[in-house]
């Protein structure tokens, strides 16, 4: 019984965190910049989310403001970036750290609780008598397809083909007129956005805002990016593409909950998640080695 | 309709690295002029072109185009109206997105790119229609990822990226070097094609100096930074390669010192 509610609660939580991993592929995978800002930017949807919540904002605002904040983060690292040209990395960790400070300026403890307010989910659950676990899974989806959507929508456009093309080939978007800090500012607000927005409805889901509930935001990104990858491959259209990655934040909350299940320590957990994300990083590579030195083999034949 | 006066650039100033790529030169080219430009490693060939392009700042002097003076103009700004095909085929064209993807983005140098979506269904037809005349096959293979085509392949629809929206400027860095001679060759036609039907104004750098002789009506060979020698019209056309070996031995004082503008 307990391993079912795991599950379900798996499913949720993979949904909800799956926005930032979709967040986390906007820049990685689309831009092609490794954006540390995902940390902070994580935990300052969830505190402002939680302190205009506490204070009788309207839940869903209070969703929007916080996605509003992540931009604005997102802002700051391609300003770092582009405009004083630090490295996209150092840029990243700049604006996460300093972003910690500020998110607990702006909840003015670590730990902000939602015990007493109105959330969304507290709202939907009592409105359709449905359990915790499942008004997440409901509210996880419906705003992933819509997330999903106008995403689709929007790297279809002139401006987001111009985004695109940044992380592929980024002197020839210049020589084609393109002002390519605008395009790599807009992709990292975009992602920050999401990844925000992730932190916000979490948030709301458990209840309470925390100063280190990014921590390691990143890599758990990362590991539903790849297991998404590994799993549907990188062809397919743009939106299945970014479904697959929400699924592969699903499959990587099943992991967890299973290896929790088994008896391994939550404090563990962030080393697995790593080891996870190596690996499944230099599988690919290995693999290509491999395949070349054994059809050399064969194509070479024994030595004279 | 280009005019450069007294740009110098030096790479490296005040260190042991110091290089002067571009001493004081001045030029001017006049609409619808086609001008190939010749010289030897390091002449400062690809540097002008940057120049002009915008990808480094000059340390001096002025650049006019189209009478607008655009010497601290950024480079995407610059290239509202300058057309470039590299001298690399991998660095003209998006790989990983398709080929009317490509063509679209380049169908909106110098507008503004706003929410509209990326490619109308009048683009794909016009597209159609101007790969077709390429005759490089191209035309049944638009939703192909770029990343799939022949060096050959790229350098051709880079030229037509590149001139899709006419230019005031046509910029091509020995757009040819990394091609098979028979593929060199047709890109080339195809630059002529290009460039005499939209009556463009361009400058080729290239290292054939029968190319250079025969294509345009203008020739420049360059050294250490400077123009050295400066030809159009009937004159140009009377040149003979020896002509410009001579020339060059004249300028760097040095008996064939560079195996590559022997070749041609
Ligand atoms: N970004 C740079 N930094 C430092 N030095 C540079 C840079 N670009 C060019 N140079 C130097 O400036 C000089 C001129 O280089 P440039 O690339 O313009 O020559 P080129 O005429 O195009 O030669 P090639 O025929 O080999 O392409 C060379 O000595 C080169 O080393
Ligand atoms: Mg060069």
């Amino acid at each position: 019984m307990s391993i079912l509610l795991a599950m379900q609660g798996a499913l949720s939580q993979g949904v909800l965190w799956g926005l930032m991993a979709l967040g986390v592929y906007i820049t990685y995978r689309i831009l092609d910049i490794a954006d540390l800002t995902v940390d902070g930017s994580f935990a300052t949807g969830g505190a402002v989310c939680a302190v205009c919540v506490v204070n009788g904002v309207d839940p869903i605002l209070a969703l929007l403001l916080a996605t509003i904040a992540g931009a604005v983060a997102g802002f700051v690292t391609g300003f770092l970036h582009t405009k004083c040209e630090i490295p996209a990395i150092l840029a990243g960790i700049l604006t996460q750290i300093g972003l910690y400070s500020i998110n607990l300026r702006i909840m003015g403890r670590s730990n902000t609780p939602l015990l007493k307010s109105d959330t969304l989910f507290k709202n939907i659950s009592e409105m359709t008598g449905l359990s915790s676990t499942w008004t997440a899974l409901i509210i996880g989806i419906i705003v992933s397809i819509v997330i999903v959507a106008i995403l689709y929508w929007y790297f279809g456009t002139e401006i987001g083909s111009a985004i695109r093309a940044t992380g592929n080939n980024e002197q020839m978007v210049r020589a084609l007129g393109v002002n390519t800090s605008v395009t790599k500012i807009l992709g990292l607000m975009i992602g920050n956005a999401l990844i925000s927005l992730s932190g916000a409805l979490v948030t709301q889901s458990q209840g309470y805002a925390d100063i280190k509930m990014g921590i390691g935001a990143i890599v758990i990104g990362l590991a539903s990016i790849v297991i998404g990858e590994v799993i549907f491959g990188q062809k397919g259209n743009f939106a299945f593409r970014l479904t697959s990655i929400i699924v592969g934040s699903i499959i990587y909350r099943i992991i967890v909950a299973i290896v929790l299940q088994m008896g391994m320590n939550t404090d563990d957990l962030k080393l697995l998640t790593a080891i996870l994300v190596a690996i499944a990083l230099s599988v690919p590579v290995l693999i290509s080695k491999r395949n070349q030195v054994a059809m050399y083999k064969k194509l070479t034949g024994k030595e004279e | 309709m280009l005019k450069i006066r007294n740009v110098s650039k030096t790479f490296n100033p005040g260190t042991v690295n110091e290089k002067k790529a571009l001493n004081n030169i001045n030029l001017e080219v006049h609409d619808g002029d086609f001008i190939t430009i010749i010289g030897g490693n390091g002449a400062g060939k690809s540097t002008l072109m940057n120049m002009i392009a915008g990808v480094y700042p000059i340390d001096c002097g002025y650049i006019y185009l189209a009478d607008k003076n655009i010497s601290l103009l950024k480079e995407h700004q610059r290239a509202q109206i300058i057309g470039r095909v590299f001298q690399d085929p991998m660095l003209g064209t998006a790989s990983d997105m398709a080929i009317q993807e490509n063509l679209a983005m380049a169908n909106r140098r110098g507008m503004k790119r706003g929410l509209r979506w990326g490619i109308t269904k009048e683009e794909k037809e016009f597209f159609y229609k101007t790969l077709q005349r390429l005759g490089l096959g191209l035309e049944d293979r638009m939703t192909v990822k770029v990343g799939l085509l022949s060096g050959g392949q790229r350098q051709a629809l880079t030229l037509l990226m590149a001139t899709l929206k006419k230019p005031k400027l046509l910029l091509l860095d020995e757009h040819t070097a990394a091609l098979d001679p028979r593929t060199a060759h047709k890109v080339l036609k195809i630059t002529e094609e290009i460039v005499d039907e939209q009556k463009l104004t361009a400058l080729m750098v290239t290292h054939n100096m029968q190319d250079a002789i025969n294509i345009g009506n203008r020739l420049i060979m360059m050294h250490e930074g400077r123009v050295i020698y400066d030809v159009k019209g009937e004159e140009k056309k009377r040149l003979k390669v020896e002509d410009l070996l001579k020339k060059f031995e004249e300028a760097s004082g040095d008996v064939f010192a560079n195996d590559r503008m022997m070749l041609g």
